[in-house]
């Protein structure tokens, strides 16, 4: 084991892990973060804390994640590099480290102008790869990415994001081996809805062995209507969502669309379970955490393994 | 095997050290006809393609003779030739060639024995440092 | 104007190493002015590679050219008749240039020979400075004329910090203190109430926070 970390242990055991997401709130409301953490408990194995999701202001995921932890849950700490030069990025990891926090993702981030803050600078001090590289070489080496030695290094089980869909679809497993080179130990995916597809690039992503490397983890999302169907067919940059995945939706009443969607996403785990170098789920709700532990039993992903 | 001799180029400022070779010639004083003289309005006229090029043709040495310092017929035309040899000394060493080849001199007109002397002792110096490397790879069988 | 320096030798001599015959391209503008990259320096980088390769046995072929402005195709275009059998261009302009030369020609690799440093002025002769970094929201009228965002290195809109001394900044005793230079010049110009006026903050988007920018003038646009 490279760390304590919970979701290490999961994955090394072999069984398929499962994760989910948590955004802050935009306030300083910790009732909120314990709210929809609750909502989670024993149905997964770690919990991604956003990191001003959309490039909206939140409650920094540092912060919710020591929430998180203090509830005896464990969170993945995301992080990025939009807002924070390597200085801050590095002080935040001890920081966690130090609130025993042991899980990150590591982002490049939406750019501000899709946020609240539209007239804010970019930092991208260093880009996403360049961060995995920086936390490996923190826990690994003991270094901070300027070269000096780090007093009890964070221990860090080091993730990443990868987006099988995006254009140029021929650089997305190359781009993926390059995060695996610098150092992620896990993969959490875009939302999934063209399994066809995802499947080809998971086919690519073992001919190049990266699987035995690095836990690929698709993103799940269960779509709460047409309406989200359609949205994020249009309007979220490097989503796919197929045509029959929107009539499928639309094609039910409007109120039998949320269970439609929740079906849909049960019918995609069950069919990734079969997918070569699978190594677990990430299950991201948006703003409906309260139907992770129905997809999670459905999908016979019930109950979580003890790994303590 | 012919002992090797340098063939050395001389920029020489025409209110000075041209002046100078001249009283040498006049004074009858010896110095190795290896040096060629390239008689130039000021020192300050040399410009760095001009360095580089003797090199690239084969050259084995050069020196840019300038006035002595504050006599610059044209106020500083000296200095900026002293700057230029230390620009050009730095691209001969980027590329490996020994930036020894290259170096700047300050003669009066009435110096003809410090002409005959410099051009004597630099030959000496390109001497020791054989052949420009750049014609020795040309011309292999030379 | 742009302003850049030359890299080291070795550096460009690796680039071409693979190559036979190059055509270097200096830019007759801003690269010339900062003598970087224009037809002087053409020369002598030409001279000085050939010779790093005779050196070598190697008789590398260099064709020299300095266009007129190597970021307009209109002078790019020249370049054409003179490609034929090259294996590389080597590029003295700037960033620019170089990536007009290479959007023209997409089969031909394209090698920079210089650093493309900064947009500045000439201090004196052979000294240039950063002077402005294109934020594309001029408030040079409300700071004296002189640009905080390019000349101060924390880039403070409402300087100084407490760093600096004898009106140079605490990064080196040869760096000018930004705000110690606009608040000298605002007493100058009787414009000392300004000061205590705050600055607010930035829309970065205008300048490179909003991405890749593009001016589009409708009126002289084809």
């Amino acid at each position: 084991m490279k760390t304590e970390s919970v979701l290490e242990k999961v994955i090394k055991s072999g069984r398929l892990a499962v994760t989910s997401e948590c955004g802050p709130p935009r306030g300083a409301v910790a009732q909120k973060v314990i709210e929809k953490a609750e909502m989670l408990r024993g149905y997964v194995d770690a919990v991604n804390v956003t990191d001003n999701q959309t490039a909206m202001v939140r409650m920094s995921s540092f912060a919710a994640g020591i929430l998180l932890k203090q509830i005896g849950l464990h969170p993945v700490l995301q992080m990025v590099t939009r807002d924070r030069n390597r200085l801050a990025m590095q002080a935040d990891i001890i920081g966690a480290y130090t609130h025993g926090i042991n899980n990150m993702l590591c982002l490049s981030g939406d750019h501000p102008q899709f946020g609240d803050h539209p007239t804010a600078a970019n930092v991208h001090d260093i880009d996403s790869i360049q961060f995995v590289q920086m936390v490996r070489k923190m826990r690994d080496e003991g270094k901070f990415q300027g070269g000096a030695d780090i007093q009890n290094p964070p221990k860090m089980f080091v993730g990443a994001a990868a987006n099988p869909f995006a254009d140029p679809y021929e650089l997305r497993v190359a781009r993926l081996a390059k995060k695996v080179a610098a150092g992620a130990d896990f993969v959490q995916t875009q939302c999934i809805y063209n399994l066809e597809k995802f499947e080809q690039w998971m086919h690519s992503v073992c001919e190049r062995g990266l699987h035995e490397k690095c836990a690929i983890l698709p993103g799940i999302t269960p779509l709460k209507s047409a309406a989200m169907a359609r949205y994020m067919k249009n309007k979220v940059p490097g989503m796919d969502v197929p045509q029959q995945v929107v009539d499928r939706m639309a094609g039910v009443a409007k109120e039998k669309q949320a269970a439609e969607g929740i079906k849909i996403c049960v019918e995609a785990i069950h069919r990734l379970k079969e997918c070569k170098g699978i190594a677990g789920f990430h299950i991201m709700a948006i703003e409906w955490e309260q139907k992770v532990p129905q997809i999670v039993e459905a999908a016979g992903l019930y109950p979580r393994p003890q790994v303590d | 095997m012919q002992p090797f001799e340098p063939v050395i180029v001389a920029f020489c400022c025409h209110y000075c050290a041209y002046t100078a070779a001249d009283m040498a010639g006049s004074q009858r004083l010896c110095y190795p006809p290896n040096v060629k003289i390239v008689r130039v309005p000021c020192s300050g006229k040399v410009d760095a393609i001009h360095i580089m090029t003797a090199f690239q043709k084969g050259v084995d040495g050069v020196y840019v003779a300038g006035c002595l310092d504050g006599d610059c017929h044209f106020k500083n035309g000296n200095i900026r030739a002293s700057k230029r040899v230390v620009y050009v000394r730095r691209l001969l060493e980027e590329i490996g060639i020994e930036p020894e080849r290259l170096e700047m001199v300050k003669i009066s007109a009435g110096m003809g024995e410090r002409f005959a002397r410099i051009a004597g002792q630099f030959t000496e110096k390109i001497r020791k440092l054989g052949p420009n490397p750049v014609k020795r790879a040309e011309s292999p069988a030379a | 104007m742009i302003t850049a320096e030359r890299k080291p030798l070795e550096e460009i001599i690796n680039c071409v190493k693979p190559f036979e015959r190059i055509l270097l391209v200096g830019c007759n503008e801003c690269v010339t002015v900062c003598a970087a990259g224009g037809r002087k320096e053409v020369g002598i980088v030409s001279s000085a590679l050939q010779m790093a390769f005779l050196k070598q046995g190697k008789n590398l072929q260099i064709k020299e050219h300095t266009l007129e402005r190597q970021c307009d195709p209109e002078y790019v275009e020249e370049l054409s008749t003179m490609i034929t059998g090259v294996d590389a261009v080597v590029s003295m302009a700037c960033g620019c240039g170089v990536q007009e030369v290479a959007r023209r020609f997409k089969t031909v690799p394209v090698f920079p020979a210089v650093n493309t440093k900064f947009m500045g002025a000439s201090e004196r002769q052979g000294i240039w400075a950063e002077r402005c970094q294109g934020c594309g929201d001029c408030l040079l009228g409300v700071t004296g004329g002189i640009c905080p965002i390019a000349r101060c290195s924390k880039q403070l809109l409402n300087g100084p910090c407490g760093g600096s001394g004898s009106g140079k900044c605490e990064i080196s005793p040869d760096v000018d203190c930004a705000w110690h230079l606009i608040w000298e010049r605002l007493k100058a110009l009787g414009l000392q109430d300004r000061y205590e006026q705050i600055i607010p903050a930035k829309d970065w988007r205008t300048g490179r926070g909003g991405g890749p920018r593009k001016i589009i003038r409708e009126d002289l646009a084809e």
